[in-house]
This record gives structure tokens, C-alpha cells and sequence, in this order.
């Protein structure tokens, strides 16, 4: 099934749930209200027309207005695949956990949670995957500032190159 | 001159200290602490062709066992805590070799956000080798240097180092 097919599938099954298609013809997706996120992902798994077993990437982007969620679906059945989005405020960004739905969302989502703050609830486990527990903030958020020092490392180093140009002057 | 003439021939003079530091230099145990590519070509450095055992260096699995630490590779700052607790682990003397333009500098990682530029940060490095990653031949070149240096150390006046600690270079 190509992508925009399986889009219009979910549109008639889900009417405004499902909220805006993508017309680009390279890497077409479709945005779906977040409250209804498990649903649609559901469905897309039980489906027999979609059968999408596998969840292979989630990822998060931070927009000025808006962070985003993104996820890609495969079919190992049926080789084709799906992109759904969801669209969240920036502030205290919240949606519902697909871990139950497919287990291989557990570290995608911590990694999404520790990077970009994006809170997934009913978790089972929602810690910082990569970064120090007692980090300062979100590390891919537009608006991060990298702290100065952690626990008494620096992190500025001096730069040789700009030191020779200031000698120079 | 003549007290030395009238010794049978089986009999070799030297100097205490250089006996030591002999002894000492012959049988370098460095950590097995691979990071990142660099680890690959630690484990060249290890291996039959550059087979860095000749200078009697060979790899222990415990900080508390070893002479040298190899940092070889990127050091993110959730792992330069853990970097200081292994150094505070090992026997003194003891020897750190920043290998690779990562545990050098910070290296192409230099600006991100996670990443300690410099081990020198952390501890007191006696040699740099640069390259990115270093061939085999320049972590052995590294090693020499490291033997010279510790051909130059002094014990029986140890009182002029302190604690017999060695400080950086």
C-alpha cells in the first residue's frame, strides 16, 4: 500500500482525529491529534490492510512554535511503510506513552524525553537515557544553554587558532 | 675504575634508580579503556603486528592492577566522573596517555554539549599522541615516550616529587 493510501485509510476511519496530509510525493506523512495517537497506531498494527509490525524510529524536532513527535512505521509483512506526526505545545509537552503498542518504544521515548523534555505518560520508565540524571535541561531544545561547568569540569576550552589572532592584532 | 676492572665479568653495575625505572618501564600494565574508534586501534596496538607486549606492556582489565590508562577515545562528561573514580583507583605510580584528538581536545566534539574537552581535565596527562584515531605506530611511539619518561624518574630522592606522585608534563 503506497503511504498516501494508507493516510486516506485512517482520514475514513478516523474523520478529524486525523488531522492534516502531507501532499509532498517524497516522504508524504500525516499529522494526528495527539489524543488519539494510541488509537491510530493501534489500528495501523491490527489492521490487516496496514499491518504495520514494527515501530522502527521515533524521534522528536523542536519547531519555534511547536515540538513535534514523528514516527515510522514499517510492515515487514507487507514492505511499506507510514509517517504520522504529532503536533505538541512547547511548553510541558505531553502525549500518551506507545510503549504497550510496540515495545521497541520504550527507548526511543526516553531518548525523546531526555533530549527534548517531551513527557510520555503511562511510561513505564521514564529516566534520561543518555545524559547525566542531574543534567540542566533538554540538550536539543532551540533554546538550551550549555552550562558553564558540570561538577567542576569546565566545558569551554580555549581555542589555539583564535589565541594566534589575537597575538597577530 | 679499578675497583670495577678487578669484578668477574658475570657481575653488571648500575644505578639503583635506573635499575628500578628499568624494571618499572619493562612491564607497563595499561587499562583496557576504549571509548570510542579509538578503542579499535588500542586493540590494533595490542595485537600481533604492532604487538606492543615487546616493550612489556599488556593489557589488565582492572584499574587497581594497572600502570597506565589509554584514554582512547571521546570522553562525554557522564563519563569523566566515572574517568576520575578509575584514576583514583589505580596503584601509584601512575601514567595517563591521552590518545586520539578527543581525549586530547574534545576533538571534532569539541563544542557539543555532552562532551569533556580534554581529559587533562579530569587528570594529569604525561603524553598526548594526536591523529584521529592514531595509527598503531604513533600509540607505540607514545608508549617509548612514555618509558623515557619514566627512565628520568628518581627514587631514592623521591622527596623532591611529590609524594613520588608524578605531575603532568
Amino acid at each position: 500500500m503506497e503511504p498516501l493510501a494508507i493516510y486516506q485509510r485512517l482520514k475514513e476511519r478516523f474523520g478529524d482525529r486525523v488531522l492534516e496530509i502531507s501532499d509532498s510525493k517524497l516522504d508524504p506523512f500525516c499529522v494526528v491529534d495527539p489524543a488519539a495517537i494510541v488509537e491510530v497506531a493501534t489500528a495501523l498494527r491490527d489492521d490487516p490492510e496496514t499491518a504495520m509490525d514494527c515501530l522502527s524510529n521515533q524521534s522528536g524536532v523542536d519547531y519555534k512554535d511547536r515540538i513535534e513527535v514523528v514516527y515510522h512505521f514499517f510492515s515487514y509483512r507487507l514492505r511499506h511503510g507510514a509517517v504520522l506526526k504529532v503536533k505538541l505545545p512547547r511548553d510541558n509537552p505531553s502525549v500518551h506513552t506507545l510503549e504497550h503498542v510496540w515495545k521497541s518504544a520504550n527507548w526511543m521515548e526516553r531518548e525523546i524525553f531526555d533530549l527534548l523534555g517531551v513527557t510520555f505518560e503511562g511510561h513505564s520508565d521514564l529516566r534520561r537515557i543518555l545524559m547525566p540524571e542531574d543534567w540542566p535541561g533538554y540538550p536539543l531544545r532551540k533554546d538550551f544553554v550549555e552550562p558553564l561547568e558540570y561538577h567542576g569540569i569546565s566545558t569551554v576550552r580555549e581555542s589555539p587558532i583564535i589565541r594566534l589572532d589575537t597575538r597577530k592584532k | 675504575m679499578s675497583l670495577l676492572n678487578t669484578l668477574p665479568d658475570y657481575v653488571l653495575t648500575t644505578k639503583t634508580d635506573e635499575l628500578l625505572n628499568w624494571m618499572r618501564k619493562s612491564s607497563i600494565w595499561y587499562m583496557l579503556f576504549g571509548l570510542a574508534c579509538c578503542a579499535i586501534e588500542l586493540m590494533h596496538t595490542g595485537g600481533p603486528r604492532a604487538d606492543i607486549d615487546r616493550f612489556g606492556a599488556s593489557p589488565r582489565a582492572s584499574a587497581r592492577q594497572s600502570d597506565l590508562m589509554i584514554v582512547a577515545g571521546t570522553l562525554t562528561l557522564k563519563m569523566a566522573l566515572r574517568t576520575r573514580l578509575l584514576y583514583d583507583q589505580m596503584p601509584e605510580p601512575r601514567y595517563v596517555i591521552s590518545m586520539g584528538s578527543c581525549a586530547s581536545c574534545g576533538g571534532l566534539f569539541q563544542l557539543a554539549y555532552s562532551v569533556c574537552d580534554g581529559v587533562d581535565k579530569i587528570v594529569p596527562v604525561d603524553v598526548y599522541v594526536p591523529g584521529c584515531p592514531p595509527r598503531p605506530e604513533a600509540l607505540t611511539e607514545g608508549l617509548l615516550k612514555l618509558q623515557e619518561k619514566i627512565m628520568t624518574e628518581r627514587w631514592l630522592t623521591r622527596s623532591n616529587h611529590a609524594n613520588g606522585q608524578v605531575t603532568a608534563a
